[in-house]
């Protein structure tokens, strides 16, 4: 089976992240980027997947700026065989509905328009939404399966645990189909040196706008649909009162609850 | 006045807790319709009357429950193209916000999502987000089309507020496409007597100090009646469900007090409760990073300072 990996290069979660003042989009320049580590997970079932089948690719699609090559860099290091790197400046400042757009036209184009298993990550660890693998789904018209904790393929089907709120649940789909997964699922393998090196030789693809015929009027800041009317950094908390427990720590937590009213 | 949609929340034959924050916020933005999809609507009517809800429309769609995401979806983007709202408003969780996402791309529509405030302010709705670990606040809007704002649990101040609550049957076809993902199996939650994570007002969390031992992380909470939480190295560690996970890869919560026990304070987990309003903790090293955001905090092992907090809670509350 050939699968399509999603990913997404993001600003290390680690670090200080920040919007950019010109114009209220995320700051991509400011700290490193990397893979989304909620991506990884993606990428080790893909592999876990053709690995187990003995057959079949796993192709890694990212759209980002140049920086963004190493997010499919790691990928292919991690033992991915290919990868599609869809780069264009009028992508900059795109919502969701838009990345969705350009994801779909690209996942058609490599597949040639006959997917055979899409998978993405829960969310991005930036723009942390959630939302993209469902409007894939919407996008490609294939089964949304998401929020997997639990995958295993069946004749023609992908069954998932899907973990909720309120209740765990057995989801099914027919092939083809676009399947999300948690960080529950898998434990990412670290690229081995041979992986680092062999990764040096993956064939990736670079395609603009233009490639997938897309026009530069449905992407990008101007043509999104949701607007930042302002952004501010919260106020740091500053650390309040700190006792050390001397036998009476608990007798004082619960004053300062009854003092604030919390009994 | 305006219309505004309100996905009604339900699960178990009862109305869960951000229904009624749904409609309580509605209320700002125009006059609400409470949109309720499956089997219970009789029961359900009441309460989304006293919330708020002019309208319910009633969508029996028996099925609908058996299908992931996908028929939700597609009963509000016939309801939007119906009654061209001003908004639609979600449950800001998993199935929430996937259901805001499809209905995005059928109405061409932006989606705004964990919304913690939504208000109608001079540039029309707009809404307010804590972001990147909760270290940014964004205000925002849609731009384009309706506007679909999902809003987060403990977000808006439940009132009551009674409406007529007129029902409208509504017949919806749902498409085979929109069937590819069945559910076929779905297991409740154990009941642990104790409040929803998401829903609570207090919650309690215990991390690695715990060494797996969450009893009194469990008695404090009850003392207190609170919900009880994990770090993501207590679950990892098989602890603790993930269903408990505080976290960026498990859940965000912004309760009212938020107390971490044997929890270091990494910003993974700091992403799932740094906007609490009131945050305690107690750890043994008096160098975690935790103890930066607390209003107050103990130095101590969770093993003392937890059961005796919890014998003092309950002697003051009688």
């Amino acid at each position: 089976m050939n699968i399509v990996v999603c990913v997404k290069y993001v600003p290390d979660a680690q670090a200080d992240r920040t919007f950019n003042d010109s114009d209220s989009t995320v700051d991509r320049d400011a700290v490193d980027g990397l893979l989304s580590e909620l991506d990884e997970y993606a990428v080790e079932e893909a592999l876990k997947i053709v690995e187990a089948q003995g057959e079949g690719e796993v192709t890694v699609v990212t759209v980002g700026p140049a920086a963004a090559a190493d997010a499919i860099k790691k990928a292919l290091q991690m033992g991915a065989h290919r990868g599609v790197h869809v780069e264009d400046e009028a992508i900059h400042g795109s919502d969701a509905v838009a990345t969705s757009l350009v994801l779909a036209e690209a996942v058609t184009k490599t597949t040639d328009g006959s997917p055979e298993l899409v998978l993405t990550g829960m969310s991005s660890t930036d723009g942390d939404m959630g939302v993209v693998p469902a409007m894939l789904a919407e996008r490609l018209g294939l089964p949304q399966v998401t929020y997997a904790s639990e995958l295993s393929l069946g004749d023609g089907t992908v069954t998932i645990r899907r973990d909720g709120d309120v209740a765990s649940e057995t989801v099914e789909g027919s092939l083809p189909a676009l399947v999300s997964v948690t960080d529950q699922i898998n434990e990412p393998r670290y690229p081995s040196f041979k992986g680092i090196m062999a990764a040096k030789k993956k064939p990736v693809d670079t395609w603009s706008l233009a490639d997938l015929g897309v026009d530069a009027s449905q992407v990008g800041l101007d043509a999104a649909w949701t607007e930042v009317l302002s952004f501010a950094k919260r106020p740091p908390r500053t650390q309040g009162e700190l006792v050390t427990d001397e036998g009476d720590g608990g007798t004082k937590l619960a004053e300062f609850l009854a003092a604030r009213k919390f009994l | 006045m305006a219309e505004v949609l309100v996905l009604v929340d339900h699960a178990g034959g009862r109305l869960r807790k951000a229904t009624a924050e749904l409609l309580t916020a509605a209320r700002r933005l125009g006059e609400p319709s409470a949109v309720h999809i499956g089997p219970g609507s009789e029961k359900a009517q009441v309460t989304l009357a006293k919330y708020g809800a002019h309208k319910v429309y009633v969508v029996e769609a028996d099925d609908a429950g058996s299908f992931l995401v996908a028929p939700q979806a597609e009963v509000l983007a016939a309801l939007v193209a119906r009654t061209s709202p001003a908004a639609v408003l979600v449950p800001s969780n998993a199935a929430g916000k996937e259901i805001a996402a499809r209905l995005a791309v059928k109405t061409s529509s932006g989606l705004i999502t964990d919304a913690v405030d939504v208000q109608r302010g001079e540039h029309g709705i707009e809404t307010t987000q804590s972001v990147f670990a909760g270290s940014y606040t964004v205000t925002a809007r849609v731009s384009h089309g309706t506007s679909i704002i999902c809003l987060k649990p403990n977000s808006v101040a439940i009132e009551a507020a009674p409406e007529a609550g007129t029902v409208e049957q509504v017949d919806v076809t749902i498409s085979d496409a929109a069937k590819a993902a069945r559910i076929t199996d779905s297991q409740p939650k154990k009941s642990t007597g104790r409040p929803e994570l998401t829903e609570a007002a207090i919650v309690v969390s215990g991390g690695r100090g715990t060494g797996g031992d969450f009893g009194p992380v469990e008695s404090f909470a009850d003392s207190l009646g609170a919900a009880v939480g994990a770090s993501r190295a207590a679950v990892d560690a098989g602890w603790y469900p993930h269903s408990s996970q505080i976290g960026q890869t498990g859940k965000q919560v912004s309760p009212q007090l938020y107390v971490a026990a044997g929890i270091s304070g990494a910003i993974q987990h700091r992403a799932g409760m740094q906007t609490s309003k009131t945050i305690v903790a107690v750890n043994k090293d008096e160098e975690a990073p935790i103890f930066e955001l607390v209003d107050f905090g103990v130095v101590g092992d969770l093993f003392s300072v937890l059961p005796q907090a919890a014998d003092e809670v309950k002697k003051r509350k009688g």
